[in-house]
């Protein structure tokens, strides 16, 4: 195939345009099922419906469980020492947001 | 090829015990981790401790390690032995450990053969074909308007032996319009191909802005300085400004003090709905470069006879 007469390929924004089920989610974090209901349970996750079955995740719940697998694998950390990391990172992140609005970074 | 050193990596004397090992991998994990560190080289460091772990925390591999240091030396310029072949010894812990998704050293991968790398989760059965991950790093103009971008990536394909290769490949993408940085991209079916006919895998990328000389993102909104005349912030004035999208016409209100922030509405990253554009004012006062730039400011400095700059610091 010529390099000219490719076509671009589309790609979905997955925060903005995306939903995953529980499964999806499971499959794209490559993440056991126990470890992402953990998520769910420690509240890191808020996925909406009612149960595993039902439940929606939003796009930007990928980069976090993915994230949080992370964390648990290579830190050997519980799911509840990863939501504290969660906490921290999130606090470091706003703290740093309102540095660069104060032009301080 | 380079002979890796796992004990010096890991800072464990080679007769340490396992439970030594594991408390400087914890160590050097949490200074080191990609996710929280703030070191500059923390990927780089991080992989090497993962690496190094692998082996030692694993009581076979740590094993067939020592022994090929014993038997062929820990030389710079080290050989798999060519009778290696896993050197008699079988591996029986194959689970994806730290640093799983990572792509170790070719010393690693001569010793103990490529890995199993992210992979589906357990008990799913069917080899799909696997989800690659990427960055890729855009202009901010292109998180306006949209774009295509040509990506060169290299990707690790498995042959029918069962071995890895890293291929490069190019791809076209349209990145869409309104895309903000530290979001991600789908690309459906443009990971590794399936087992048989199940079904390839995605590949995600994770977008990064190329830092611009003159605007600052923050989520949607969009941060520029806007230099002004001083007779423009005092009396006020209409002028022109490039912005990420193209030049606007804007109004600075009379009686702008420096740090001012005019707001341009809906001119920052587009979307539902789409964010600002905020001009700082910051004021620019011209050189008294010639006599009669001169006479200006001396006529400025007669005009404003109980103007004192400093009266906040009270002098």
């Amino acid at each position: 195939m010529a390099d000219t007469q490719r076509t671009a390929i589309e790609a979905v924004v997955i925060e903005r345009d995306l939903r995953f089920t529980f499964v999806d989610l499971c499959r794209v974090c490559a993440a056991e099922p126990s470890f992402i209901a953990a998520l769910v349970e420690e509240g890191l996750l808020r996925p909406s419906g009612s149960g595993p079955d039902d439940w929606q995740f939003e796009g930007a719940a990928l980069a976090r469980a993915r994230t949080a697998r992370r964390l648990a694998r290579d830190l050997q950390l519980g799911v509840d020492a990863v939501a504290l990391v969660f906490e921290l990172l999130d606090e470091i992140e706003t703290l740093k947001t309102r540095l660069r609005r104060a032009g301080l970074l | 090829m380079e002979f890796r050193d796992y004990y010096a990596t890991l800072g464990v004397a080679r007769t340490a015990a396992p439970d030594e090992i594991k408390r400087a991998y914890r160590k050097l994990a949490r200074k080191y981790h990609p996710d929280v560190s703030k070191e500059p080289d923390a990927e780089a460091r991080f992989k090497e401790v993962a690496e190094a772990n692998a082996v030692l925390s694993d009581p076979e591999k740590r094993a067939a390690y020592d022994d090929v240091g014993q038997r062929y030396g820990r030389r710079d310029e080290f050989q798999p032995p060519p009778d290696w072949n896993g050197g008699g010894f079988e591996f029986s812990g194959r689970d994806a450990g730290p640093g799983a998704d990572m792509e170790f050293s070719d010393f690693f991968e001569s010793l103990f053969g490529q890995r199993m790398r992210g992979g589906a989760a357990h008990g799913m059965g069917r080899a799909t074909g696997r989800d690659h991950h990427a960055r890729v790093v855009i202009e901010l103009q292109d998180a306006y308007r949209g774009a295509r971008k040509t990506l060169a990536l290299r990707m690790p394909v498995v042959d029918a032996q069962g071995r890895v290769t890293l291929h490069e490949r190019q791809l076209d993408v349209q990145i869409p319009a309104g895309v903000r940085e530290g979001q991600h991209l789908r690309l459906a079916g443009q990971g590794s191909a399936g087992e048989g006919d199940t079904p390839a895998g995605d590949l995600y990328l994770e977008i990064a802005f190329q830092p611009h000389p003159h605007f600052r993102v923050d989520g949607r909104d969009v941060y520029m300085e806007l230099p002004v005349a001083p007779w423009e912030a005092a009396i006020g004035a209409g002028v022109v400004a490039a912005t990420p999208d193209g030049s606007v016409q804007l109004t600075i209100p009379a009686g702008s003090s420096p740090g001012r922030k005019l707001r341009l509405k809906g001119k920052g990253l587009p979307g539902d709905p789409p964010g600002d554009l905020y001009a700082l004012v910051v004021i620019t006062a011209p050189p008294a470069d010639s006599p009669a730039a001169a006479e200006a400011y001396a006529a400025l400095a007669r005009a404003f006879p109980s103007f004192n700059p400093r009266r906040e610091l009270g002098s």
